[in-house]
């Protein structure tokens, strides 16, 4: 475990209690005697501080090894159309009004399956051979675009204005009223997902140096390829299952702790899980305290509007380094 | 115990090449562009597999991957990492080996390619010379110092200057010397005539000149080969190659 690891995980061993005392209704760590001050810790609070843990830390995670599966600081897990299949797949269970506690994220989980399976399909097609990634790659983008034309057709078929309201809000993404069952679904997926990332490491840093050196250093690409797709598909497949599409945060997360490391993929893995856990600890603490008419600002679009004017400063500075 | 390659044939790229490389030496292979030159080097490194013929021995990727050195002619460093973390890199097939034995590959490397004051610099503030010798340093890391080991190494010597270019062919001749097979492609004749054992030129797929350096690239075989008439100056060891 080395210093940035430690730094984060000591910044989360602060943020964490505090998220739990903050909120529309603040609770005084000295006088837990208030009123429902238990339920709203252990039913609301503590739920969702977990699943923002567990649901950032997955998306950060995957957002690294994603950028060095890829070697593109502008991939992102987004890439591979797991997200939106996920999404498709609770979209369905909107549409076809079964959103009961575990069939919404089992509809969003055998979305995310799908997508696997047929990513597992096509690269048994690509091969490994010279550029195989990049037809990997166009192949998880056109799964991604088919499964938001699919969703976009289920939003203008939906059965009921009822139906449709739900389907718009849920897309946005929020860890809004979850409970332990939700923490209990996305825990073990992404535990696994991010087994498999770190066992892809070495591989990914072996990558550095371009596919053929990383084949003469003993990698697999086929192995490799599965791992991620494994890795990327569990860890974004449960946090949309839980909490709908949070973008940017697999794209900005290894941005932010990159200059801190010594630039290996494998170095960035563990602490941009820990840097994506804290960043959606805080921002989803942020959205439930931002002064909004009615209800809260979901985080998915609240990341969404951070995470544009990064992505393009991002852009800039790369075009500046190329220059 | 040889590297050699036995009757390969790729489509359109290698046709029916055999040759066998010995430990100790070290080949230049050379031919006009499109010859097969980096074809047969991915070959015998394990990268591609022949249509007909094989690579003896055949070793699974993890032993190979410890045993032979593979430098690809890109170049291509995704991130910017220090020269020393880039050198660490090298060391990826051998995942558990005892960290003492990890820092012992990796100064030897940085010190055989004269890094050693460069060693935290990132690479894009590296020049080109110092970025190839990292690179070489990179593929000398993951090399046992003792037995059984190749170097392959596809034009390292491109974007180099004459000094550097020199000085990474005597660092090259060196590892041959202490015991290690040597197998680079090079476009610079001269240097190919002036440093190398042996030369292998290729043409068209096929194997036109195969022997000593002054018998491989002789002014016959150059103008057959690539159709340049061409005079060899100076001493052995010191040639030129005039251009007619």
């Amino acid at each position: 475990m080395n210093r940035l690891s430690l730094a984060l995980l000591a910044a989360l061993a602060v943020a964490l209690p505090l998220s739990l005392l903050a909120g529309r209704v603040w609770i005084d760590p000295l006088s837990l005697d208030q009123a429902n001050a238990a339920v709203i810790l252990m039913e609301l609070r503590a739920p969702r501080a977990l699943l923002a843990l567990v649901v950032g830390g997955g998306l950060g995670a995957a957002g690294a090894a994603m950028q060095g599966y890829l070697r593109n600081p502008l991939a992102d897990p987004g890439l591979f159309g797991i997200a939106p299949s996920a999404a498709l797949g609770a979209v369905l269970s909107l549409w076809l009004g079964a959103a009961g506690v575990y069939a919404l994220p089992a509809f969003a989980l055998a979305g995310a399956a799908g997508a696997m399976a047929l990513l597992a399909l096509i690269a048994g097609r690509a091969g490994d051979s010279h550029g195989g990634v990049a037809l990997f790659t166009l192949a998880g983008m056109m799964i991604a675009s088919l499964a938001g034309a699919l969703m976009s057709l289920a939003i203008s078929l939906s059965p009921s204005p009822f139906a449709l309201s739900e389907i718009v809000l849920w897309l946005m993404g929020a860890l809004a009223d979850r409970s332990w069952t939700d923490v209990l679904i996305a825990t073990p997926p992404t535990i696994a997902g991010l087994a498999c990332l770190l066992r892809a490491a070495p591989s990914l840093d072996a990558l550095t140096l371009g596919d053929l050196a990383a084949r003469s250093l003993g990698v697999e690409p086929r192995r490799l390829q599965g791992l991620i797709v494994a890795g990327v598909g569990l860890t974004v497949g449960a946090g949309v299952a839980v909490a709908g599409i949070i973008g940017f945060v697999g794209l900005m997360v290894p941005h932010m702790v990159r200059p801190f490391t010594d630039r290996r993929p494998s170095s960035l893995l563990v602490p941009s899980a820990l840097a994506g856990a804290l960043l959606l600890l805080v921002a989803d603490c942020l959205c439930r305290l931002a002064p909004l008419a009615e209800g809260e600002l979901r985080l998915g679009v609240a990341l969404s509007l951070a995470g544009a004017p990064f992505f393009l400063a991002l852009l800039l500075r790369l075009r500046r380094g190329l220059a | 115990m040889m590297l050699a390659a036995e009757n390969l044939t790729l489509r359109h790229r290698l046709h029916g090449v055999t040759a066998r490389f010995a430990p100790g030496q070290m080949t230049a292979i050379c031919g006009p562009n499109g010859a097969g030159k980096s074809t047969l080097l991915a070959c015998l490194a394990g990268l591609l597999s022949p249509d007909s013929g094989r690579i003896d021995p055949e070793l699974p990727p993890q032993v190979r991957a410890r045993q032979l050195g593979y430098l690809p002619q890109s170049g291509e460093v995704a991130w910017d990492v220090s020269v020393e973390t880039l050198v660490s890199l090298g060391r990826l097939p051998w995942g558990g080996a005892l960290a003492g034995e990890t820092m012992r590959a990796i100064e030897a490397a940085l010190s055989e390619m004269d890094l050693v004051p460069l060693r935290h610099r990132p690479l894009s503030h590296l020049s080109g010379g110092e970025r190839a010798r990292a690179l070489v340093a990179r593929v000398l890391a993951g090399l046992p110092a003792q037995g059984r080991r190749w170097l392959l190494a596809d034009e390292p010597l491109a974007s180099l200057d004459l000094a550097h270019a020199a000085s990474l062919m005597r660092a090259l001749r060196r590892q041959a010397r202490s015991g290690a097979g040597v197998i680079v492609v090079l476009h610079d004749l001269a240097m190919a005539m002036n440093h190398a054992d042996r030369v292998l030129v290729l043409s068209n797929g096929e194997i036109a000149a195969d022997g000593p350096p002054e018998t491989a690239l002789s002014a016959d075989i150059i103008a057959r080969v690539w159709s340049a008439r061409a005079m060899w100056l100076g001493e052995p060891g010191h040639r030129a190659l005039a251009l007619g």
